[in-house]
């Protein structure tokens, strides 16, 4: 048990940091949130950035084209990357976290040489056609139609929550095949190319007001057979083979954040005055503030657990769900109390008197998504209940 | 990096657990309780016989050279079985001058108490010396200069107090109180994760047996996100305390001792307390009455959120180093 870094690590650490010194200062400032062809442009220089120096695909296994970093190599380069907020992977979320480890595990070789490098150097962005109106937590019930027509599938339905649709050249789809088998066993994945016809993407405004994701509805689009991943009505196992290769990284961006943001806030707390003294004179709301900077700390030593298992046994078990049920209640409740702290002001996102309200505002928004995406606050605690303690099944 | 236990560290757990299974079964908590004694002579020279007091002394001087990393696995399984006595002192005067390894030692913060209250010592007639801290300095009195007069009812049956109208002097420690309070805060904060374990294990255990409506109350989402949270609570607060002691243990590597020993306490003292109250809900009925044991783990859980600061104290200091 020890938190200690190895020389090799502490090495990679430093190369990192001079190289991230270097390179930030020559980049531009983040496009607007609702300019998607911005956000396309800058995100995906940024990746061929990362490419050319050889940071793209940081767990990505070497013959795939990636580094092939240890989980605690990955740990370290998103911490640095967060302490100096460099970019983060944007719009090519889904290709490097999610459709590309599925195409390393489970495509033909064909597919892998069409799109891996391309994700790779930014040349290609994915999104996710997982979800549906229809079928969100039980999301195996999905119900969008593919036909089999010669060498294409047909595909009818509708999708909900895809990200980055708007400016994504391809979509990892799950499909129904099989209308008649039980639900986890007719489900196919295709990589949809999006300048399909029939493809129409509607803007989803979120609680925020901006457009961070949209529905998407299919209509007889056709993808031909080759682009299939596994075999036909075995979509649900190759989906499950994509969770196989988190390394309880996932997070690590966010807590170094939040504690970060701790800091700040108490620094705030400290100028800000509130009912006749300084906020932080307040012994009640700087106990709270305490509070949380602890359930941090225990959050940033799970994830250290988490990558540590990780890197001794290939797998995280079920500490993502721990890491995920608590770090969405702990970012709420920060985000509650910054709000407490700035009064009115919280309520305008424009910005006031020097405050960063604006920033602490959208804060407050956006992290209510934590308790709901990626498996509510409710599947993980079934998870856990039923798969760590083994109680039984209520249904 | 590699925050996980090692073998050796999974081995000498398992050890420990495997010895308060054998000799420290859950029905033991009764049976002491029932003659009114916080102590069971016959497992404290067990444990002191197997090197658990003396593990961080170097292995020439008896010990096992180990750290306070080894030391919070020993300790929460000792918590996990609510083992009762005074652990933590015991182990911290280990290779003192003068001291038996394995003697029962209590230590009494001086300082964490408010002026003109009585002073209540734990286990008075079990332990043989007091470390007292008094500000910036160690003290060490011998437990025969003491005098005492017990609390006649406890809630803790398992943990007698003593009152005492004054402390004797004794001698200086070297070292200053630091220490104590920053390894003492780490392994209470170790016992009270164990016991935060032991709530989830039992309430579970019940959950799976206890049947209404037709089937076990653990196949009902609102019991089973209960015990799901109190799991959370138990595993977070346990790797803040690994992290705590490691970094004790080391404390070269740059992360700040206060942030990390006064976030262990505040996690494990609320994961215990909340998780034992838990337990008792989840029995519901039964958890309100001495015949199911929860209510002896809710009961430590409150014990040590006295010792080495409570949950109040550490949030100051930690707010001290924001």
């Amino acid at each position: 048990m020890d938190l200690r870094y190895s020389p090799a690590e502490l090495e990679f650490r430093n190369e990192l940091r001079g190289w991230l010194a270097d390179v930030l200062p020559t980049i531009g400032p983040k496009p607007h949130v609702d300019d998607w062809t911005g956000r396309r442009v800058y995100d995906t220089a940024w990746q061929r950035t990362l490419f050319d120096a050889g940071y793209a695909g940081i767990n990505w296994p070497k013959e795939y084209g990636g580094r092939g970093a240890t989980p605690t190599e990955h740990l370290i380069f998103l911490e640095e990357s967060e302490r100096v907020d460099a970019p983060y992977v944007g719009v090519n979320f889904v290709g490097l976290l999610h459709a590309g480890p599925t195409l390393i595990a489970e495509a033909s070789p064909e597919v892998q040489e069409a799109h891996l490098s391309a994700i790779l150097r930014g040349d290609e962005v994915w999104c996710q056609g997982f979800s549906e109106p229809g079928s969100g937590s039980d999301l195996a019930s999905l119900r969008c139609k593919a036909v089999r027509d010669g060498d294409d599938y047909v595909v009818t339905g509708q999708k909900i929550w895809t990200s980055h649709s708007e400016v994504a050249d391809y979509c990892e789809l799950l499909v129904r095949t099989d209308p008649d088998a039980p639900k986890h066993k007719g489900i196919t994945w295709l990589a949809m190319d999006m300048k399909s016809p029939g493809i129409t993407i509607r803007p989803l405004r979120t609680i925020i007001g901006s457009t961070e994701f949209a529905e998407m509805f299919l209509d007889e689009v056709r993808i031909p057979v080759s682009s299939r991943v596994g075999e036909e009505n075995d979509g649900w196992r190759v989906t499950n083979v994509t969770l196989s290769f988190e390394r309880g990284t996932a997070f690590v961006g966010d807590v170094v954040d939040a504690i970060e943001f701790v800091g700040h806030l108490s620094t705030l707390a400290k100028k800000i005055t509130r009912h006749g003294a300084t906020a932080w004179d307040d012994r009640a709301l700087r106990r709270e503030i305490a509070h949380i900077a602890a359930e941090l700390e225990g959050l940033w030593a799970l994830t250290k657990r988490n990558i540590s298992e990780a890197q001794r046994t290939g797998r995280v078990g079920f500490g993502g769900s721990i890491f995920k049920l608590r770090y969405s209640e702990v970012r709420q409740h920060l985000a509650d109390v910054a709000a407490q702290l700035l009064g009115r002001a919280s309520l305008s996102m424009d910005d006031l008197d020097d405050l960063p309200n604006s920033l602490y505002a959208e804060e407050r928004l956006q992290w209510l998504n934590l308790s709901i995406a990626a498996g509510t606050s409710q599947i993980q605690r079934n998870i856990i209940g039923e798969r760590v303690l083994g109680l039984p099944r209520e249904r | 990096m590699d925050f996980l236990p090692t073998e050796d560290q999974e081995a000498l757990r398992a050890g420990v657990r495997e010895i308060c299974t054998d000799q420290f079964p859950r029905e033991k908590l009764g049976e002491l309780a029932a003659v009114g004694t916080g102590f069971d002579p016959a497992l404290w020279s067990t444990l002191t016989e197997l090197g658990v007091f003396g593990l961080r002394l170097p292995e020439d001087e008896g010990g096992l050279g180990l750290g306070l990393g080894d030391a919070v696995l020993v300790f929460e399984e000792l918590g996990r079985a609510l083992v009762p006595g005074p652990l933590v002192g015991t182990l911290l005067a280990a290779g003192l001058p003068g001291i038996e390894v394995g003697a029962p030692v209590g230590i009494f913060d001086l300082s964490a108490e408010e002026p003109g209250r009585t002073l209540l010592i734990e286990h008075p007639d079990v332990i043989k010396h007091l470390v007292v801290l008094d500000g910036d300095e160690a003290r060490i009195v011998d437990a025969s200069e003491l005098s005492t007069s017990p609390i006649k009812v406890l809630i803790d049956p398992l943990t007698p107090l003593g009152k005492i109208a004054s402390l004797p002097t004794g001698t200086v420690i070297e070292g200053g109180a630091t220490r104590w309070r920053q390894e003492g805060a780490v392994l209470t904060a170790a016992l009270e994760t164990g016991i935060a374990m032991a709530a989830v294990e039992i309430a579970t255990q019940y959950a799976k047996e206890r049947e209404q409506f037709g089937k076990p109350i653990g196949a009902f989402q609102a019991v089973k996100h209960m015990c799901a949270d109190m799991h959370v609570r138990a595993q977070i607060a346990s790797v803040a305390v690994h992290a705590a002691a490691v970094t004790l243990d080391f404390p070269s590597d740059g992360a700040d001792p206060i942030r990390a020993v006064s976030s262990a306490k505040i996690l494990a003292d609320e994961a215990a307390a909340q998780n034992a109250k838990t337990s008792v809900q989840v029995h519901g009925g039964m958890g309100f009455t001495w015949e199911v044991v929860v209510h002896y783990y809710l009961k430590r859980a409150w014990v040590h959120a006295t010792q080495f600061g409570d949950v109040d104290a550490h949030a100051d200091a930690l707010a001290g180093v924001l």
